[in-house]
């Protein structure tokens, strides 16, 4: 790595990791910023625990370098770096009250008692369990637990905030409410927070960034606005809020334009993103449409700038809060597109299967994705 | 078919108290066969009078008892006090680190380790005595090896010595505290241990602060377990000590093999119980919550 701006306060440098013959990592790069909420996303054994647990300190890389705060910290163990985890199952320790929970770490860093017992309060009082200090530890519930690991990761004020699927084994109600108080608080104090999640919607809630793990490679870094509205690959287009992918056969287009044919049969001619890149005249790219940006009309009145398909209802699934229906829109093969459409619109969709009718898409809305082999 | 269904859910429903009781009966009454009347039994015969050649004559006497507390057994209760909590301290002291290691670091040799540490568990304590005694012996093979090589000019009198009993005692006991330790080790999950780094305490202090108070369950229990049968062990001191160190255990046996005299035995085993389940029932009491 060369050299770095000062704002990063924890760097990852082409770190690989294998456990015996399986190889975890690959080359993983990844720095964030102080007081940034930082999201390791990604299905399960994508590498994002195991690129956590090497920042912590308790798994060392194979290759590569871990920095906190300018320091390399690659080869010292997690109880000299200055970083604290919330596990996923809290690991409280049972022998101790929540006071005591909460102290551990001060005492091991030597905090006088006095300053101890002034931030016990004021940690309880953060994850809102004011009083609970001599409560035992197997007498909390499942979300109060969640509570005293966060209090008892922040109240010793780490550079780093760690934390591994930590709402996972909390309730669907919970966890919503949760998401909102740890992003509340991790605002509040200004505590940048690295994040474990296979959970898209979590990560999409809470992070400044997000970097999208898959085989032991980062996918794609940036905001989630940037992730969900130009997906790079057809893997984060679809791990991100599903997407429609196709393959296209690039025709000759003007410049900044890209001019496709879908599966040989719809024409269009879209703008091309800065970052998207298109191969020669003749190859073969993949193309992402998220599902929710197709519009669906019974009669030709769709927007004129709109790229059109003729489609046929295939189906629709009522999923409380909206529906889902897919239409099938090609004639040689039968592959089908997934529109979701909400609210209202899926009584005008229920008794209509079979019948034509034509999809509408926006010109800015087909991704062009980088080739990932897939 | 039916019916025996809808018997055996009943059965296992638990709701019916009868049921439960039918359950627990096997267990009830194997108890009482075996354990409860012949304590009854020991304490019935601890009451008699001992008569001539061996005889019990039965009756109400506490005159067994007034024996047994006779200042001339109090050394033969310290030494046995002595000896169980020497013999306990050591195990303890040897057993920590070694259940230790069984549990954290052993990996894919745990099975093997354990088992080796069961052998002498599972060999009869006569062939394991007599084969120290082969070892420890005048002539035996560590004289013999230390001489051979010139380390000692004349033998040691290692044999019927205390060292030679409290070796037999830990040899022997070994098991019994290296297990209930393991297992308490075993049970706790290895976050705990990662939460302790992760929070600064390195490993000693991690030892010291999460992974000692956790197991110390196991450290009781393998302690209880080590102390209450070396009280009533004779056979180490029988083979091991010879009649100078006799411990409470060869005092009882001699009354029921040598002297002849059954009712002062049992008064004696029936006091050795009582102390026993009287150390039990204080240390429930002051036990805290599990």
């Amino acid at each position: 790595m060369s050299c770095v701006p000062s704002d990063n306060l924890l760097e990852l440098g082409l770190v690989s990791k294998s456990f015996g013959a399986t190889p975890i990592l690959h080359d993983v790069s990844l720095s964030v910023r102080r007081g940034e909420f930082m999201t390791l996303l990604g299905p399960s054994g994508c590498g994002k625990t195991t690129t956590l647990r090497i920042i912590a300190g308790f798994e060392s890389p194979d290759a590569g370098r871990v920095k906190l705060d300018g320091v390399d910290v690659t080869d010292q163990p997690p109880y000299e770096r200055d970083v604290h985890t919330v596990f996923q199952h809290y690991a409280l320790f049972p022998h101790l009250d929540v006071a005591g929970n909460i102290a551990f770490g001060m005492r091991m860093d030597k905090v006088p008692e006095a300053e101890i017992r002034r931030r016990i309060p004021e940690a309880l009082a953060m994850v809102k369990l004011s009083g609970y200090e001599t409560r035992r530890v197997g007498s909390l519930s499942g979300g109060q637990m969640q509570r005293v690991a966060l209090a008892r990761a922040i109240a010793g004020r780490p550079a780093v905030l760690l934390l591994d699927e930590p709402l996972g084994a909390l309730d669907l109600k919970l966890r919503k409410e949760m998401q909102l108080e740890l992003k509340n608080l991790q605002k509040k104090i200004g505590l940048a927070f690295v994040y474990v999640t296979h959970d898209q919607e979590e990560a999409m809630t809470m992070s400044d960034r997000i970097a999208v793990f898959n085989q032991g490679r980062i996918e794609q870094l940036g905001t989630p606005g940037e992730i969900y509205e130009s997906p790079r690959t057809s893997f984060v287009a679809d791990f991100i809020g599903g997407a429609n992918i196709f393959t296209a056969k690039v025709l000759p287009g003007a410049a900044g334009r890209a001019h496709l044919i879908l599966e040989d049969e719809h024409e269009l001619d879209v703008p091309l993103d800065a970052h998207e890149t298109l191969p020669a005249p003749g190859g073969r790219v993949k193309v992402a449409i998220r599902p929710e940006r197709v519009k669906v009309f019974y009669k030709d009145e769709l927007p004129l700038d709109s790229l059109r398909f003729d489609a046929v209802l295939q189906d629709s699934i009522f999923l409380g809060d909206g529906c889902q229906i897919y239409l099938r829109m090609f004639k040689k093969d039968p592959e089908r597109l997934t529109v979701a459409l909400a609210g209202g619109d899926r009584y005008a969709v229920h008794d209509d299967l079979g019948v034509p009718v034509i999809a509408a898409v926006q010109p800015e809305d087909v991704y062009i994705l980088e080739s990932d082999g897939a | 078919m039916k019916t025996f269904d809808r018997a055996l859910s009943w059965l296992l429903s638990g709701r019916r108290s009868a049921a439960s009781h039918l359950l627990l009966a096997p267990a009830a009454a194997w108890l009482i066969v075996f354990l409860v009347l012949p304590a009854l039994g020991l304490v019935a015969l601890s009451l008699a009078r001992n008569g001539a050649y061996g005889t019990v004559v039965w009756s109400l006497n506490l005159d067994n008892y007034r024996r047994a507390v006779d200042p001339r057994y109090v050394p033969v209760l310290l030494r046995t006090l002595g000896f169980a909590g020497a013999t306990t301290a050591l195990c303890l002291i040897l057993g920590y680190p070694l259940a230790y290691f069984l549990s954290f670091r052993a990996g894919r040799f745990r099975g093997a380790l354990i088992i080796a540490l069961m052998v002498p568990f599972w060999t009869s304590a006569l062939v394991a005595f007599y084969s120290w005694m082969v070892i420890l012996g005048k002539e035996g093979l560590l004289n013999s090896a230390l001489l051979r090589f010139g380390f000692i000019s004349a033998p040691l009198g290692i044999l019927y010595t205390p060292f030679s009993v409290l070796l037999g005692l830990v040899y022997f006991y070994l098991p019994f505290t290296v297990l209930p330790l393991y297992g308490s080790l075993e049970k706790i999950p290895r976050s705990y241990v990662e939460a302790a780094y992760d929070l600064g305490a390195d490993r000693w202090t991690t030892f010291l602060k999460v992974t000692l108070p956790l197991s110390l369950p196991g450290v009781i229990a393998g302690a209880l377990l080590t102390f209450i049968p070396c009280l009533g062990d004779f056979l180490t001191a029988e083979l091991l000590g010879g009649p100078r160190y006799y411990l409470l255990g060869n005092l009882i046996s001699n009354q029921f093999l040598m002297a002849q005299d059954w009712p002062f035995g049992a008064a004696l085993t029936t006091l050795l119980l009582a102390g026993m389940i009287g150390g039990l029932w204080a240390y429930r009491r002051w036990e805290p919550d599990a």
